[in-house]
């Protein structure tokens, strides 16, 4: 399966904004940052998470804890998504108890990623709230969920693949819509 | 590669297959730390584990390996299985997969008990000990834990005491680091440490004690089994604590603050004087520690096909 680039639908300018704009987001929803932990997915929401906690501090001059949770061991498609499924590491930074966690990843598809993502969590802890922060919605959810925070809406068809791209992994900073050539 | 469809011994796995082992064991390690240390990658599996030997450790730590992936266990004990009525190992296995088994765990007597049941291509097979042949897992473990303490293990010096001829834990432990670098000694009596054991593992060989501790950063001491006296191999256990047994006198031969490793159960006051249990050199309870984690990353990665970013 030959994969295509169609078009660049965000550039680095583009990802910088949206992170900007959900950051504030995230605080005026949550009307502050008291409890909040960003909790990212891996691989690419990690660096994402990291991001807007950087970002809210600039304007709050608080920096929420960031945490990284992976949920490879949780996933109930490890047979059909990747012939070899890797284990990467959880690392969060306390006991969720009571804590607010808007978990980050890059783009939100099916739903599946954010529902191991949900089983990961609470076997870690009770937290008091969980939301969901996504660089891209790219529809076709498979699961009855929704993200809170939206970087960008992009209607795909399945056909498509969306990635995304960072500089803390890719080196530089773009979504792109590929297709099967 | 990193892990095949069978770990009978070390040959299944490069340097690259055992890198990809520890780190998987460390995320596993971290799910063990949880308040609810189980995932569900496992989920629906089942693991028969056939136990031809007695074993407290290894046994019980697949066992418990098994449930924080999710995985049932089975646990066959031979004495009280139709094995007693004679059944062979190759109808065992056969039954194992009838039963519902995705993969089997075999500590057996005889050497090469495992590699026969994983040519039978009935189910992956993961050897838990096989007559003085080899014990895959418990050289990782040790591996783990060295690296947990120490890093590497290349440039570290691991010195093996003991009763090395019947020994597959030094025979898969020395392969195994001198894999990854380090430099191994094998130290014992003659009669249990023929010159040519170096050779054919490509390790050294020492008969000096002293000698052989110089320069250590790992000490691992092999139990002495009864069997080996009653066979006119070795004199007797005060014999062989005199010769032989670890002290903390002996040890200081060794780096200062050297790691002792002991696969277990330790025969106490024999090759090891009980003391040097509660040091905090001592990394006797991490390894069992480490087995749990270890053992969950072979059994997902045999059963998933998986390995560590």
């Amino acid at each position: 399966m030959a994969l295509v680039e169609k078009a660049v639908i965000m550039d680095e300018e583009a990802v910088g904004r949206a992170l900007r704009r959900m950051s504030h987001e995230i605080v005026e929803r949550l009307g502050g940052t008291g409890g909040l932990w960003l909790v990212g997915i891996r691989r690419r929401g990690v660096p994402l998470a990291q991001r807007l906690a950087r970002e809210i501090n600039a304007f709050e001059g608080l920096l929420p804890p960031t945490g990284e949770l992976d949920i490879t061991l949780y996933r109930d498609d490890l047979t059909t998504k990747h012939d070899r499924p890797q284990v990467g590491r959880t690392q969060m930074p306390g006991d969720p108890r009571g804590k607010t966690i808007v978990l980050v990843d890059d783009v939100l598809y099916t739903g599946r990623t954010v529902r191991a993502a949900l089983d990961a969590l609470v076997d870690l802890g009770r937290p008091a709230q969980i939301q969901l922060a996504v660089l891209i919605d790219r529809g076709h959810r498979e699961l009855p969920i929704r993200a809170d925070y939206v970087g960008k809406n992009v209607p795909t068809s399945r056909r498509e693949v969306i990635e995304v791209r960072l500089l803390e992994i890719d080196r530089r900073d773009e979504v792109v819509i590929m297709e099967q050539a | 590669m990193a892990i095949g469809t069978h770990l009978c011994d070390l040959d299944d796995l490069d340097a690259e297959g055992i890198a990809a082992v520890l780190y998987t064991a460390e995320s596993m390690a971290e799910i063990l730390a949880r308040p609810i240390p189980r995932v569900p990658a496992l989920r629906g599996r089942t693991v028969m584990l056939l136990f031809y030997e007695a074993s407290t450790r290894t046994r019980h730590s697949f066992e418990l390996a098994c449930k924080a992936l999710g995985a049932d266990s089975v646990s066959l004990a031979a004495a009280t299985s139709a094995v007693a009525k004679g059944e062979s190992l190759v109808d065992t296995v056969r039954t194992a997969r009838a039963l519902g088994a995705d993969a089997v765990v075999l500590r057996h007597p005889a050497s090469g008990a495992a590699r026969l049941a994983a040519a039978q291509g009935l189910l992956p097979v993961i050897n838990a000990g096989d007559g003085t042949h080899a014990h895959p897992t418990q050289a990782l473990l040790d591996l783990f834990t060295v690296r947990r303490h120490r890093g590497g293990p290349a440039g570290l010096r691991l010195t093996i005491v003991g009763d090395i001829l019947h020994s597959r834990v030094a025979r898969s432990s020395a392969q195994a680091f001198a894999r990854m670098g380090a430099d191994v000694v094998l130290c014992g009596p003659a009669t249990v440490l023929p010159p040519e054991a170096g050779a054919a593992l490509g390790v050294r060989v020492c008969h000096d004690l002293n000698a052989a501790l110089r320069g250590a950063d790992v000490v691992m001491a092999l139990r002495i089994q009864k069997e080996r006296m009653d066979g006119g191999l070795l004199p007797s256990a005060a014999e062989y604590r005199a010769g032989w047994g670890l002290d903390a006198e002996r040890l200081a031969a060794a780096c200062p603050g050297a790691l002792l490793l002991h696969p277990g159960p330790v025969n106490r006051g024999v090759e090891v004087t009980p003391d040097l249990l509660d040091r905090p050199e001592s990394a006797v309870d991490d390894q069992v520690k480490a087995g749990v984690a270890v053992r969950m990353a072979v059994l997902y990665m045999l059963l998933e096909g998986g390995a560590a970013e």
